[in-house]
């Protein structure tokens, strides 16, 4: 089991369409759908699977912003950078929750592990601008203030959950 | 179930029908991706309980599971619950529609559903506070309202007025006729004519005409042909194509097999973006049901017609928008556009001739051939014929998805359909068509928006995102969003593109900090010129147009940033920047950003701007993560 993620159930999946190079983006979706992330061993098997090379399965996962080669953390913030929300503030959002977890830098995922921030184009929800999801459940109309609250209840919750 | 022929579907419309005209009583819950981010669904499962706890029927689809026997009229008092489409009115959401008088509920919560039942179900009343107010006046009824009575929605009319789910109402609306006339009673070349003669051009960008899109696929060596819908709506302010696929897919696979008859192709795809969860799902399900029906699959309605559909989610990349690229995308690599020609319609998808449109396109396809090419050709404009569905956002009162006739004015859409400018401020500029468009100023409010109009102008419709920006929008700052949007989204294969947009984006942010100079004025447009020159894909060749345009309408802006250093938008319309001391936390991050050393405090307590040295740059207003710098 490296990295966490079981190669059988890794395996399940690609069987699941088939073995088919063409599938490759939506084999490579529902794996980091189950375990947010794809690490180096789960590339290399897919390639083998697949009977193409690694460098190929790199590339595609490489090209599109919506795999990640890091693991994430529990819980995934997004925050809408498309125009409408972009002209409704989202950027103050953005740094206010990147100030509140103590990212430096290009960090996007938090020291204890359980958040990521990210910003995400357009979410077609413009007229709730501006929008943030955690784990893809939508925000509407958020404020930096409204953003720390949404954040410092999920980690009450969590450390009351242990 | 017995093998689906004509006539077995006809039966099930006629029943479905039957069982639509006894739905006297519907509650509608937009179930749009805005009225659920507002809790719609919610709303749904309370109205649900509560109207079975209060003994009322409640029906939710047309026709019930296992259901054999003619439906029969419930006669009594039954309430029919539907999840609808969009309705586009997302600023108001979670938007609840009451049946047979069509009043539209707004801002609708968990509290207000006891009401209504008590108030409009079972008594017949209205609930005044839940109406939609606009200049002191109470609209009752959802085409009353200016926003929607101004419209002239056909591609949309479904959505929000079906449960996008339910392929029986589809089939009741007429559904689906549109594609057994082309099966049974047209020829390939009659139904692409039928195509062509409409007029119908397509609403993903370009505007090339469909009909001869079909036609030349239809004329390629007979063998493997595709059919594939492109729903990678990726232009930000952009939903039109979310909002169909949502609430009315049913239309686009119809279209789709209309296309495919037209073409003579045996399989499709529709790409849709991953943003979009809800629309795959709906689409998946939609899917679904039509192979039930036998609407999709081999031999259809029992001929020798086949056509097998599937759906792909994109991963994030906008440039996937572009045919060649999502072609590559669908076949599993990375999404980059390829040279052309070969155009698409004789080496698309696995270098296979393919017809390439997107949902817009398709979506009207069943309608034109029902209504017939003239009917469409008399809306809109003689070249641009038909209707466009607009995204209206940004600093407009009615943001939402609206849909009107090709050659309407700026005008019209954006103060009397909009509502006009949020806060009482001046309007100031559109930026049509995204981050591949231009910005539209005072000067083109009152000209007639169809394709050729724009491309004059060095605009275009795009998808068709209308974001509108008020007077305080800083235009050199519009150009640095999307240049770094392009930037962000390019996909690296030629080096105008790659190199150009990220020395572009360099320049402008210099600009915007008031670290620029004149010849970077000259140097952008040089750069734009080449980029649009050499560029190999409507992406990087169209990259520029938000610099083109802003530079060419509002110069004075990027005067005001690279000679006064002091933007009039960025700085002149605060009056004084204070902190606010119940929200300061004293971080002290403003102070290290503070270009004049203009604000002192102590770490963990508020802190204080001087007026006196305070520049009004805004950069504290910028960095603040608590929202605490206040305009005074």
């Amino acid at each position: 089991m490296p990295n966490g993620i079981p190669m059988e159930r890794v395996e399940e999946i690609i069987d699941g369409y088939g073995c088919q190079v063409h599938h490759l983006i939506a084999i490579m979706q529902d794996i980091q759908a189950e375990y947010k992330y794809l690490s180096p061993a789960v590339l290399e098997r897919i390639a083998q699977k697949l009977d193409i090379g690694v460098a190929k399965v790199y590339s595609v996962a490489t090209f599109y912003e919506n795999f990640s080669l890091d693991a994430k953390g529990k819980y995934i913030i997004k925050v809408c950078d498309g125009t409408a929300c972009h002209v409704r503030k989202s950027q103050p959002i953005f740094n206010a929750i990147y100030e509140y977890l103590e990212l430096e830098g290009k960090q996007k995922t938090s020291a204890d592990g359980l958040f990521t921030l990210e910003t995400v184009a357009c979410l077609g929800a413009c007229g709730l601008a501006p929008v943030v999801t955690v784990n893809d459940q939508v925000h509407s109309k958020m404020t930096p203030e409204l953003a720390i609250d949404l954040l410092e209840n999920l980690r009450k919750e969590e450390t009351a959950h242990g | 179930m017995a093998k689906m022929n004509r006539e077995r579907l006809e039966v099930r419309r006629v029943k479905a029908k039957r069982a639509l005209s006894y739905q006297k009583r519907q509650i509608l819950l937009c179930a749009g991706t805005g009225c659920i981010a507002g809790g719609s669904l919610k709303l749904y499962d309370y109205f649900k309980e509560e109207c079975a706890r209060r003994g009322l029927d409640v029906y939710v689809g047309l026709t019930q599971e296992g259901e054999t026997e003619d439906p029969a009229d419930p006669k009594g008092d039954g309430v029919y619950l539907k999840k609808s489409g969009c309705h586009g009115f997302c600023e108001m959401g979670p938007l609840v529609q009451i049946e047979p008088e069509g009043i539209l509920y707004t801002h609708v919560q968990l509290e207000d559903c006891d009401e209504i039942i008590e108030q409009t179900i079972l008594k017949g009343k209205v609930v005044e506070r839940l109406l939609y107010e606009l200049d002191g006046v109470k609209y009752t009824k959802h085409n009353d309202i200016p926003f929607y009575h101004r419209q002239h929605r056909i591609v949309l009319e479904n959505c929000g007025t079906t449960d996008a789910e339910d392929i029986d109402e589809y089939l009741a609306k007429d559904g689906y006729t549109a594609f057994e006339q082309t099966l049974f009673e047209m020829t390939d070349e009659a139904i692409c004519k039928e195509i062509l003669d409409s007029g119908l051009r397509g609403r993903g960008g370009g505007g090339f005409p469909a009909g001869r899109k079909w036609d030349s696929v239809r004329k390629q060596p007979k063998g493997k042909k595709y059919v594939v819908c492109n729903g990678d709506e990726g232009d930000p302010g952009a939903f039109m194509d979310r909002s169909i696929m949502e609430g009315n897919p049913h239309s686009i696979i119809e279209g789709m097999l209309i296309a495919a008859l037209g073409a003579g192709s045996d399989e499709g795809y529709i790409y849709v973006r991953a943003e979009y969860p809800l629309a795959v799902n709906r689409l998946k399900t939609a899917i679904a049901k039509a192979e039930e029906l036998g609407l999709l699959g081999d031999h259809i309605l029992g001929t020798q017609f086949s056509f097998h559909l599937h759906v792909n989610r994109g991963a994030g990349a906008f440039v996937c928008g572009e045919g060649s690229a999502l072609t590559a995308s669908i076949e599993g690599n990375r999404g980059m556009p390829r040279v052309k020609p070969p155009r698409t319609v004789e080496h698309g998808l696995w270098a296979q001739p393919t017809v390439l449109n997107n949902v817009e396109t398709f979506s009207a396809v069943p309608l034109i051939i029902r209504k017939g090419a003239a009917w469409f050709k008399s809306i809109g404009t003689e070249k641009s014929p038909g209707t466009k569905a607009f995204a209206l956002t940004g600093n407009v009162v009615n943001t939402g998805l609206i849909e009107v006739p090709m050659g309407t004015t700026l005008r019209e859409i954006i103060f009397d359909i909009g509502g006009g400018i949020k806060d009482g401020k001046k309007f100031k500029a559109v930026q049509i068509g995204g981050p591949s468009g231009g910005c539209l100023t005072e000067e083109h409010l009152d000209m007639p928006l169809d394709f050729d109009s724009l491309k004059k102008l060095g605009a275009m419709i795009g998808s068709g995102g209308l974001v509108v920006m008020d007077e305080d929008t800083c235009m050199v700052e519009v150009a640095r969003f999307f240049m770094n949007f392009t930037q962000n989204e390019s996909c690296g294969k030629c080096v105008p593109c790659r190199e150009g947009t990220r020395r572009m984006l360099e320049i402008l942010t210099r600009i915007v900090n008031n670290e620029g100079s004149l010849e970077d004025l000259d140097l952008l447009e040089e750069l734009s010129a080449t980029i649009s020159e050499t560029a190999l894909c409507g992406l990087g060749q169209s990259a520029c147009k938000p610099v083109q345009s802003t530079l060419k309408y509002f110069r004075d802006e990027y005067l005001a940033h690279v000679v006064d250093k002091h933007c009039p938008h960025c700085n002149g319309r605060r009056k004084v920047l204070q902190i606010d001391p119940e929200l300061c936390k004293g971080c002290g991050k403003c102070m290290r950003q503070c270009p004049m050393e203009a604000i002192s405090g102590q770490i963990r307590m508020p802190h204080i701007i001087d007026t006196e040295k305070c520049i009004k740059c805004g950069a504290c207003w910028g960095c603040c993560p608590f929202g605490a710098i206040r305009e005074e």
